[in-house]
Formats: C-alpha cells, sequence, structure tokens
C-alpha cells in the first residue's frame, strides 16, 4: 500500500497470488460446484438490491443447517450450500418473489430437457424418462475420510457473541 | 434418475429459482456473476493479512484497529456486506482468541472471504466450543497450560478477526513481507504466525 503507487485502494484486487492469497491458498476452492457459486450469488444479488432482508436469511439459513444436524443425517451428506440453497428457496417463497409452486414447476420444466440442452430446449415434452443424463453425486458413501468429523455431537450453546 | 430426484438435485433447484427471479426482473445475472468472481478472486485473507500487517507496524493504527475494527479496516478499502461490524481480538502472550459461528458460518467477508468448509463443518462449531485446545491441537497449534483460551461466537452483528502475535525475529521484515507471512488460518485462531 505504501509502495503501490497511489493505487491503495484497488491494490489488493491484484494480489491473487502468493502466501496469502485466496481462495486456494489454504488448499481449497472457494466453490466446491457451480451450483454452490450460483446459490451464493443469487442470494448476494438479492440483497444488494434489498429484495430480501439478510438478517431474514440468516436465520432461515440457521434452521436449515439445526434441521439437518437434528436429522442425524451421516455427516458425509453434510453440505453447506443445500442449506443455503433451501433457506434461500423458502426465504423467497415467504416474501412472495417465487412461490415454492412456480419454483416446482420450472425444476420439472428443466429436468424435461433433452440431454444435449440447448436452443432444442424450446420443445418441453415433459417426458421425464430420458432425462437421467444429469448425473449428480450427493453421495451416499460413508467412508468417514473427512477431517474434523470424529464427533458428530451437536452443542447446545447459546448464541451469545 | 427419477422425476424425484431430479427435484432434489440442487443443480437443478437453484437454476430454476435464478431462471425465474432472472424472467420477474428481480435479480440481474451479471450481477450475479460479479458476486461469484469477487468473491472467488478479489475478496480473501490476503486483505485481513495487510490490515494485521499494518497493526504490526504502526502503533497508532493498531490501536485504532483494536477500538474499532471496521473504522480501521476501511481504511486499507476494506469493507462490504458481513463487515459492517467486525471486533479484532488480540491475541497475546497469556490470551490466545479463536472464532466460530455456533448457529452458521458468520464470518469477516471482507478481511477473510468466504469461510473455508471446516470453519462451515459442524463438528467444528460444536467441538470448539466445547474443547478448544483439542481441536487447536488437531490444527497444530499446541499452546502452553498458562495460555488462556478464549472462544468468541459470532453473532448476528458482529463478526470477530483476530490480530496473532507478531513472531519474533521479523523485525527487519517490511509490511508487504509481514503481510506474506499472515495466513487465514492464524486470523481466525486455528493457527499461529511464524517467521519465514
Amino acid at each position: 500500500m505504501t509502495d503501490s503507487g497511489g493505487h491503495a485502494d484497488t491494490a489488493y484486487l491484484l494480489d491473487t497470488s502468493g502466501p496469502a492469497a485466496p481462495p486456494r491458498d489454504n488448499g481449497e476452492l472457494t466453490f466446491a460446484a457451480p451450483w454452490e457459486s450460483r446459490a451464493f450469488g443469487v442470494a448476494l444479488a438479492l440483497r444488494e438490491t434489498g429484495r430480501i432482508d439478510w438478517e431474514d436469511f440468516r436465520q432461515l439459513l440457521i434452521a436449515e443447517i439445526g434441521d439437518w444436524q437434528d436429522s442425524g443425517a451421516a455427516s458425509d451428506d453434510w453440505s453447506y450450500y443445500a442449506c443455503w440453497l433451501r433457506a434461500l428457496e423458502r426465504l423467497v417463497s415467504q416474501d412472495g418473489l417465487v412461490a415454492a409452486d412456480d419454483l416446482e414447476t420450472r425444476v420439472s420444466l428443466l429436468a424435461a430437457r433433452p440431454p444435449d440442452h440447448g436452443p432444442a430446449a424450446r420443445d418441453h415434452d415433459h417426458d421425464h424418462a430420458q432425462h437421467d443424463s444429469q448425473a449428480h453425486d450427493d453421495s451416499q458413501a460413508h467412508d468417514d475420510s473427512r477431517a474434523h468429523d470424529d464427533s458428530r455431537a451437536h452443542a447446545s450453546t447459546s448464541h451469545a457473541g | 434418475m427419477t422425476a424425484a430426484q431430479e427435484h432434489l438435485d440442487p443443480a437443478l433447484r437453484v437454476e430454476a429459482l435464478a431462471s425465474l427471479l432472472t424472467e420477474r426482473g428481480l435479480i440481474d445475472p451479471a450481477t450475479v456473476e460479479n458476486f461469484i468472481k469477487t468473491y472467488e478472486k478479489s475478496v480473501g485473507p490476503m486483505n485481513g493479512a495487510k490490515v494485521v500487517a499494518r497493526a504490526w507496524t504502526d502503533p497508532q493504527y493498531r490501536v485504532r484497529l483494536l477500538a474499532d475494527g471496521t473504522a480501521a479496516i476501511a481504511e486499507l478499502g476494506f469493507k462490504g456486506p458481513q463487515g459492517e461490524h467486525i471486533v479484532v481480538l488480540e491475541n497475546t502472550p497469556s490470551v490466545h482468541h479463536v472464532v466460530v459461528c455456533t448457529l452458521c458460518s458468520c464470518y469477516p467477508w471482507p478481511v477473510l472471504g468466504l469461510p473455508p468448509s471446516w470453519y462451515k463443518d459442524p463438528a467444528y462449531r460444536s467441538r470448539v466450543v466445547r474443547e478448544p485446545r483439542m481441536v487447536l491441537a488437531e490444527f497444530g497449534l499446541m499452546l502452553a497450560d498458562d495460555v488462556q483460551v478464549k472462544v468468541f461466537d459470532s453473532s448476528s452483528e458482529v463478526r470477530y478477526m483476530v490480530l496473532p502475535e507478531r513472531p519474533d525475529g521479523t523485525g527487519h521484515l517490511s509490511e508487504d513481507e509481514l503481510a506474506a507471512l499472515v495466513t487465514r488460518d492464524a486470523m481466525v485462531g486455528v493457527a499461529a504466525v511464524s517467521a519465514p
């Protein structure tokens, strides 16, 4: 900053390599899949224009995470952004932006696209049978290979910062 | 994949959600992309590292940082979502701070970027409160028994960032060189900063 030649405000934007640079410096990508980044970006875009209240979103996210923990699901199935997406779906429904029925209808429509959906995707024939190509591995495996999952106990600490 | 499974596919669901919001004029796809790019490439721990290096080299800045983290961090141009109220916790030879968000994943985005997966993991969020020394040891940070460990739980208002101790033997380094030593994990409190 002192030696950045008057570009103190934007110099950090260029600093994407070196020991302290994210997102890869500490060994992982910011997002594990494109849909995660999209779910993130959509929430931020709605927040920026004031379409959603961020604290409302946070409370729904806390609820979704809590529900997952209470469900007793295997820790391998943990997906932070799956909770994030469910919270976002609930919020836009509550706020009247996208009703839950509308969303399900659109999911069906997208699911019915031909496997090589491009311009031809205009012909929605709702033939679900031919669409098994959206291979998506919500891994059910239980290989216990992740770090830091040796405890599945759930703290019931208060949230007093 | 059956129709029921397709409805659970998050990629399909987020695509459906984004397409509806776009058609209704509620989001601009370019804005969505811009946010993704920003947090993938431009905002991250290198911001916080500069804050730490400045605090190590400028005693007056350090005082301002500890008194009002948000304002002092904004002096370096770092602000934005999840940075509205940042409190900086100073580690000393006798007190070590570590940060968690037990309920979700609150994190000071402007200085650290988005949280790593272990920070969001249910195991870290519950265990660091109950057995912080053991969790820190698993990260490779062994603290002497006479060092007090304080766990800070982020709330809806406050985001915490740790000001790690400056390592010995770094008196000759410039501010930029010091910033290069500071890691994300040190600013969450699960690591110490080492001399080069």
